[in-house]
């Protein structure tokens, strides 16, 4: 096997056993690096004398950073945000943020002559009157809601490959707290034009409030300057949508962003990757061309929607009416898992003590479970540390399957949030598929419950499983689908051992094991308890449950074991298969039949998997 | 980094036999690195999306100027749609995916593609840079005597702790009145005609047939005239909880002899403001008289003193005391004898808001 069988990713079109290139001619044609490097460019040098500008570049220029699809999830999310801040811009010169009460008088006919706020009247001039002011709406509209999207995906990337292990703890807590914001940016923004539908949201809002314990009343009187609705809860919301958390979203991001530089970005493990070093391309030329190109493409497939697909026509649902209400009312998605925890939470949970009311039913499900989410989310960092007992720096990304617990922690926590958001359309489930809605509503509690029991097991053994699929290919390689036919009569595939740059994405990662094994005594030489023993015992209990099923990587020892069993050259040459074939042993090309080195791979797998 | 930062708590014990990284693979030239046409034609697939986005934006600049902003049109799959929108949208969106795919086309076709490797340094300061921050914040903390006038201390922390009050209170406590008795009021009261929404019309009793539904609002708070007389805040906070639903049901089976004695032969009014967070409970199931609210699917029967069957609510509808005046239409008896809406803390106690006038 030559060396050179290994290709790098990107490469598959140049790869097979096409006439291509494996003696790596001489290219060519070879992009022009032999002319002279051009010289320092000398407008530079009176900005640099006064700024220290060329450090910054040289530092700035030559970074590198890793490549991974995985990767753009973040960018989408950032690009959009600065969608977002360029169409918001565009919005404010017209957008008027006032509830003072208004005769429509606009191009728009159905809505000739109707009461209704100011706020409102200046969307409609907005979509009818200022020309590409719709697009502008609908771009705002789209960016926002692929902004959360990204930012979610993004979380889940670096929850789901632990990317925020040490030394980036802090910065998952700065995103946890970005995607929070985001989501009240969302909210706040969706709410600005008055129409009947964000007005039926602000009312929901108004009733979460007053449901906070002790304080509900006087806080919701405070933001809306009085009864519901009131006239200053759209300008208020405004200039905290326009300015205030805009503010605190950038400020974040730029800190987000840094933390990032200072830590250097975080790399899948592959050949040449290490714990020390991150291996990607430099910011000039690729990374700023590809990071820059996404910019646009991102953009671009904004325009693209917007200028196509509808979102939230104002128009169509009419001024707010704090009378009406349409069927079928559900805020953007991002708030789907708080208005169905609303729809689920069963009205006993509301209770008097001492006279006073005591709302949990829907206290539980917006104002506790909004923040509660994102500081458990904030804290989770520290907890998988505290209870694997990890304390070192991590720059090498995991695949998801190698730490199952997590992996399923994670899913099961996003079945129990699916669960959340699938009840906020019960009732359009109801209707679509012909159900009670009581059924569904009543399903769907269970389901918060059932769900992620289910999900946690189904998934830990998913991943344990892809685990022990890996260790199969490494020792015996990769299955061809070329059946072979001995002179015998018998018949096996062909396997086909891996390289070693291949073979290191399978066997590259650690095993941890359960703090309980390598922990100190629980009692001391005198048999007396040590003081940390009950919250040692805890952790030891929780790092066995995050360890204790486990598939170690490959050693060379086994794979030189499983050599040593004779499939691997009785794959090369069919005579020495024979031969191996006649002592009974490591052929078979029946399905489920042991052959050797597959049991021994059982044992392995069986020892820590209890 | 000190060793022990290092040391990991949780290592395999068992495989200190382990792979070595084997390094870098070896670099696999591109077509384009090894064949001058298709770099060529690579090139030439740049400059077409490069070429492809000034076009569209001048296209846009075009669609601006000449098509007219009401042109509608159907797009196969899409349906009827202003076609001024759509040709902004796409010839926006022709500018910009050109920029965007030429230059990834040309990073991921034309510059060099092997990968390079930067070092890693830990984040942590060296021995030297811990020792000589922790003698300027020493040498800062004596130079400026702060370890010896505790009274700077004590009083640069108090004015530090204070000084943002100033600025805070008056901004916090001026954004709203405090609440007092509104929630326990609304606009009804004895001897105020119930008229239909939006038309304001009065309700003769007799005329109520069985299983008739109204959208009811009391006397001078109905439609326009309400904006005109009483600004359009008030009549906004009117809409928001006056709300009343009227329903005629058959006496006999009305569950509750309340129900009964607060209504005029079966005919019933009550609060449409859901109990929940306050959404208006505008669905009304004329068989099984049940009212659906759509926010939340509370759901409320209205045979049974509007009690919550199903959903999140807790509390059934108040209902409103109606009777008929002299010339037989129908009217309030009083206002509700609860706070309708929401639940809210001091809801059970007005004297937590409303001090002694409760």
């Amino acid at each position: 096997m030559s060396t050179t069988r290994h290709v790098p990713q990107g490469a598959d079109g140049v790869r097979t056993d096409g006439p291509v290139v494996d003696e790596a001619p001489p290219p060519a044609y070879s992009p022009d690096q032999a002319s002279r490097d051009a010289k320092f460019p000398g407008v530079l040098g009176p900005v640099d004398e006064r700024t220290g500008l060329v450090k910054a570049m040289r530092f700035g220029l030559g970074k590198v950073f890793p490549d991974h699809w995985s990767f753009l999830l973040g960018e989408i999310a950032m690009y959009s945000m600065v969608i977002c801040l360029i169409t918001g811009t565009f919005l404010t010169f017209w957008f008027v943020p006032s509830m003072g009460h208004i005769t429509y008088d606009g191009s728009y006919v159905p809505l000739k002559g109707v009461g209704m706020s100011e706020a409102y009247a200046s969307t409609l001039d907005i979509s009818f009157e200022v020309k590409g002011g719709l697009l502008m709406r609908q771009l705002h509209h789209w960016a926002a809601l692929f902004f959360i999207v990204g930012l979610a995906l993004h979380a889940a990337r670096v929850f789901f490959t632990g990317a925020f292990r040490k030394p980036r703890e802090l910065n998952w807590v700065i995103g946890v707290v970005l995607a929070l914001l985001a989501i009240i940016e969302g909210f706040a923004g969706y709410s600005l034009p008055d129409d009947l539908l964000s007005g039926t949201g602000i009312r929901a809002m108004n009733g979460f409030m007053m449901s906070a314990p002790v304080i509900g009343t006087w806080m919701t009187f405070f933001i809306f300057g009085g009864e519901f609705p009131g006239e200053a809860i759209i300008p208020r919301l405004f200039i905290a949508h326009v300015l205030l958390l805009p503010a605190i979203l950038v400020g974040l991001f730029v800190a987000h962003i840094s933390l990032v530089v200072i830590h250097k970005h975080t790399q899948f493990p592959g050949p040449g990757r290490t714990d020390g070093n991150v291996v990607g391309f430099p910011v000039m030329p690729v990374y700023a061309a590809k990071a820059g190109g996404f910019f646009f493409v991102v953009f671009g497939v904004t325009a693209l929607v917007s200028a196509l697909v509808q979102i939230n026509p104002v128009w169509v649902f009419g001024p707010y009416d704090p009378s009406q209400v349409t069927a079928g009312s559900q805020p953007d998605f991002y708030m789907w898992f708080s208005d169905g925890a609303l729809r689920l939470l069963p009205g006993f949970l509301e209770f008097t003590l001492f006279d006073t009311v005591w709302s949990m039913n829907i206290f539980l499900g917006s104002l506790l479970l909004l923040p509660l989410v994102f500081i458990i989310m904030g804290v989770y960092p520290f907890i998988e540390a505290w209870v694997t007992g990890d304390r070192r720096e991590h720059h090498l990304l995991q695949r998801p399957r190698n730490a199952p617990v997590r992996t399923a922690i994670g899913l099961a926590a996003i079945s129990m949030y699916l669960v959340l958001s699938l009840a906020t359309i019960n009732d359009i489930l109801a209707i679509k598929l012909q159900l009670s809605i009581n059924d569904i509503t009543i399903i769907l509690r269970t389901a918060f419950f059932v769900l992620p029991v289910i999900v946690f097991f189904v998934v830990k053994r998913l991943c344990l499983s892809l685990q022990r699929h890996d260790r199969e290919k490494v020792l015996h390689g990769r299955e061809t689908g070329r059946i072979v036919r001995t002179p015998e009569g018998r018949f096996f595939e062909v396997h086909e051992p891996l390289d070693e740059y291949e073979r290191w994405h399978l066997v590259n990662h650690e095993t941890p094991t359960p703090l309980a094994l390598t922990d100190g005594a629980e009692r001391d030489v005198h048999g007396v308890r040590r003081p940390a023993a009950l919250a040692g015992g805890l952790r030891r209990s929780l790092s066995n449950f995050f360890y204790k099923d486990s598939i170690p990587a490959v050693t060379p020892a086994e794979l030189a074991a499983a050599h040593h069993h004779g499939e691997h050259e009785a794959l090369d040459t069919p005579g020495a298969a024979a031969a191996i074939g006649q002592h009974g042993e490591a052929v078979s090309d029946i399905p489920g039949a042991p052959v050797s080195g597959h049991v021994e791979d059982e044992n392995v797998g069986a020892v820590r998997d209890s | 980094m000190s060793t022990h930062d290092n040391t990991p708590a949780v290592v395999d014990q068992t495989t200190h036999d382990r792979f070595p990284n084997p390094g870098m693979p070896p670099h696999r030239p591109r077509r384009a690195d090894v064949d001058e046409r298709a770099s060529r034609r690579a090139a030439l697939q740049v400059v077409i999306f490069f070429t492809l986005s000034a076009l569209g934006s001048i296209a846009f600049l075009v669609a601006y100027y000449v098509i007219d902003p009401e042109l509608k049109g159907t797009i196969i799959g899409i349906g009827e749609i202003n076609l001024f929108h759509a040709a902004l949208g796409v010839t926006m969106a022709m500018s910009l995916l050109g920029i965007g795919l030429g230059a990834v086309h040309w990073a991921k076709t034309l510059m060099p593609d092997e990968e390079v490797a930067e070092d890693r340094h830990p984040p942590a300061a060296s021995d030297e840079d811990k020792a000589a921050v922790a003698q300027q914040l020493s040498h800062g903390w004596r130079s400026s005597q702060l370890n010896r006038r505790t009274a700077i201390l004590g009083s640069a922390g108090g004015a530090l702790g204070l000084f943002a009050l100033p600025l805070i209170v008056p901004v916090a406590a001026g954004l709203g009145p405090r609440p007092r008795g509104e929630l326990y009021r609304t606009h009804w009261q004895d001897g105020l005609r119930l008229m239909i929404d939006p038309s304001g019309a009065p309700i003769r009793a007799a005329d109520v047939t069985q299983g008739s539904v109204f959208h009811v609002m009391p006397e001078g708070w109905v439609g326009h005239q309400a904006f005109e007389e009483h600004g359009a805040e008030e009549a906004m906070i009117s809409k928001s909880k006056d709300q009343v639903i009227l329903v005629r049901l058959d006496p006999s089976i009305i569950k509750s002899q309340k129900q009964r004695d607060w209504g005029v032969d079966g005919i019933v009014a009550y609060s449409k403001v859901c109990t929940h967070v306050g959404c208006p409970v505008a669905l009304y199931e004329q068989n099984t008289h049940h009212l659906l609210c759509p926010c939340h699917q509370s759901t409320f029967d209205m045979t049974d003193d509007c009690k919550v069957i199903f959903g999140p609510a807790k509390r059934p509808l108040p209902q409103l005391p109606i009777t008929v005046d002299d010339e037989g239409y129908l009217v309030a008896a009083d206002d509700f004898r609860e706070p309708v809406g929401p639940s809210f803390f001091e809801r059970e106690r007005p004297g937590l808001l409303m001090g002694d006038d409760a």
